[in-house]
């Protein structure tokens, strides 16, 4: 999941001229040429939220991996890096892997098969209408804060570097996403985040390996980094963690794997829409169940080009996260601006813009799917044609990114107050995660208890959060509260959907056929491509690869 | 058939590996060509690796590839009823 980001503004400005404004002008002509050239495809709503469900594997794979690659999470796990080590992995090999391939293997096929447009959709044919509504709107409203928390600190971002004052570069980058977004759609958002993808990775990878050539390649690093505050627990990842205080991620081994690698990962990765929207635009059930698994792969490798650079930094920069330094979040800019010469400089700076714009891009196509679905369609207006929805989508592109832009100055005011909000966030998939599981398994589970469920949860989250901010319940770390309070939220939620379940009585079997566990939906056609056989396309086989790899990597460093 | 012929070039035009392809081919050109000209002040920043030359070369090569995959496995479109969307679906590479 994104880490927070807090990003002040200190004089970063990197030295850019002319070959890298004209790097990054290409950038966005190539982009906004996309949205044009996606316009002439889009000719429904289909095609406009989902892609007409036509997508390879590997585009909606590295799609699915980009939106969640947003400059807030690059930029946050370098910095991650640099304040807690190697340990930082945890976010990739524990906290995201297992999560992605057990949406793929076991949760996609019912989000694929049941033909829903999006999780709340899921929501109202496993429940009911108004856990639809409940979720649509509060997910609605997560996704506009998180586009207004993006575009701020992308603000802040090209305020730092390139010197443009913050309103300028608020407008700037909205109006590029709008106007590719509302041109096309879910199609040009994916086109541009792959192509993102290779831009970011391009603009990271000589970071990563000038930065390690400076400080004496791999083991110059780790004998600088034992010297450094970090301290020889930086290089490892289990080890010290028997105790909470004795490794610097401030955590117990329990914590990191029930907190961080089952509740908050799974939460996030298998119910969060943003996500799930790339799988469900893939064509065919087979590729929408390796999109998540064809993301794990480069998934278990971004920390190379993320961790790394962080540690460079800080053996680098003495005052890195210091009082009256730069703070960790500047890490990859700072190094950016020390190594690399105008022309790679240019690309880097492109990617950095270029995935700030896809992460917000991801949650304004997410959000204009649900509005119009689950909110308009579902609970406003029903029974319009088509065009009308295809309309409606782009107005609601539109009202997103002008919410987005308020939300971004309301942070630019209270930075802390976003600050709380982008943590809240962080858990707020638990409870959600709960009613999908129990509601998956327990065919006896009734629409109510998923209502009541999911709504009790949601509040036993925000309460334990405003409770430990309060001060009023003490979780020790901001971490701690994290895990806790995802955790909390999780066993309310199955508690009450339980209880609640006792006294309601269940939906019939026939309306949920393919939507629990072990009740197929006959019906549906088998549309397996010729050539899913192979291994190489077993969602399983690789699934598991990908499980075996991520505790492979771990050797090294425990 | 006019359509169908349309739908077909603009498919082709809008496949990704030829986006991502033709965009890496040019900035590999405009890096090498600013990497051959690179000063000493360059150089030395990037400890000493040519690094705008090396970027550029790679990217040309990465760029390539996309080209030439999009090349020898051309997309293949199929016409299909907009509100059916079936796995035939047009529009897309393979």
């Amino acid at each position: 999941m994104p880490p927070l980001l807090t990003v002040a503004a200190p004089d970063l400005r990197l030295d850019v001229n002319l070959l890298d404004y004209a790097v990054l002008a290409l950038y966005f002509v190539t982009v906004l040429g996309i949205g044009l050239a996606a316009r002439r495809a889009v000719k429904t709503s289909l095609d406009f939220f989902l892609s007409g469900r036509s997508l390879p594997a590997w585009i909606t794979g590295l799609a699915f991996l980009s939106a969640n690659l947003g400059a807030t999470e690059i930029l946050g796990m370098a910095a991650n890096g640099a304040q807690y080590g190697i340990a930082t992995v945890h976010y990739y090999w524990i906290g995201a892997v297992p999560a992605m391939v057990f949406l793929g293997i076991v949760m996609m096929p019912f989000y694929y098969r049941s033909k829903v447009h999006s999780v709340p959709d899921f929501l109202r044919r496993r429940f009911n209408g108004q856990t639809q509504l409940l979720n649509a709107i509060t997910f609605a409203m997560a996704q506009v804060l998180i586009a207004g928390i993006n575009l701020y600190a992308l603000s802040l971002v090209m305020g730092a570097l390139l010197g443009w004052p913050l309103l300028l570069s608020i407008v700037v980058s909205a109006a590029i996403v709008l106007a590719y977004v509302v041109l096309g759609g879910l199609s040009s958002a994916i086109y541009n985040e792959v192509m993102q993808f290779f831009v970011i990775l391009a603009g990271l990878i000589p970071v990563t390996v000038l930065g390690l050539m400076k400080v004496g390649g791999w083991s110059g690093l780790t004998e600088r980094v034992k010297q450094s505050a970090l301290g020889d627990p930086g290089l490892h990842t289990w080890a010290n963690t028997g105790s909470a205080d004795a490794n610097p991620l401030g955590a117990h081994w329990i914590g990191i794997v029930l907190g961080l690698g089952f509740v908050l990962s799974f939460g996030y990765w298998t119910t969060n829409f943003a996500e799930v929207q790339r799988g469900l635009s893939a064509r065919n059930t087979n590729a929408a169940r390796l999109t998540p698994i064809v993301a794990a792969y480069p998934k278990l490798f971004i920390p190379v080009v993320t961790v790394i650079p962080g540690l460079v930094a800080l053996v680098l920069f003495s005052d890195l996260g210091k009082p009256d330094g730069p703070q960790y979040n500047y890490a990859i800019p700072l190094l950016m601006g020390d190594l690399l010469p105008n022309g790679v400089l240019g690309i880097a700076v492109t990617g950095l813009l270029a995935s700030f714009m896809a992460g917000m891009a991801a949650n304004i196509s997410g959000f204009n799917t649900v509005f119009t679905y689950d909110i308009w369609k579902s609970h406003v207006k029903k029974d319009r044609p088509d065009g009308y929805y295809l309309n409606l989508g782009r107005w609601a592109t539109v009202g997103g990114v002008v919410l987005g832009i308020g939300t971004a100055l309301i942070a630019a005011g209270f930075s802390n107050i976003m600050n709380y909000l982008q943590a809240l966030f962080s858990f707020f998939n638990a409870p959600l995660f709960a009613t999908f599981i129990v509601g998956l398994f327990w065919r006896r589970m009734t629409a109510w208890a998923g209502f009541w469920g999911l709504l009790s949860g949601t509040v036993v989250a925000f309460a334990s959060y405003i409770g430990f901010k309060a001060g009023l319940i003490d979780f020790g770390t901001e971490l701690n509260a994290t895990f806790w309070g995802a955790g909390l939220a999780f066993g309310v939620d199955v508690v009450v959907s339980v209880v609640v379940t006792l006294f309601t009585t269940p939906k019939p079997e026939s309306e949920l056929r393919g939507l629990v566990y072990g009740l197929s939906d006959a019906s549906l056609a088998d549309d397996a491509l010729s050539g899913d056989k192979a291994w190489y396309r077993s969602p399983v086989v690789l699934g598991i690869g990908a499980l075996a790899l991520a505790g492979l990597l771990y050797l090294p460093f425990l | 058939m006019t359509d169908e012929t349309g739908r077909k070039r603009a498919a082709r035009l809008f496949d990704i590996r030829r986006i991502i392809g033709g965009l890496f081919v040019l900035y590999g050109l405009i890096l090498t060509v600013a990497g051959l000209l690179d000063g000493d002040a360059a150089i030395a920043k990037a400890e000493g690796v040519r690094i705008n030359l090396w970027m550029g070369v790679a990217m040309i090569a990465v760029g390539g590839v996309f080209l030439l995959w999009e090349r020898l496995r051309p997309l293949e479109v199929t016409p299909a009823s907009p509100d059916e969307p079936g796995p035939d679906s047009p529009g897309d590479p393979s």
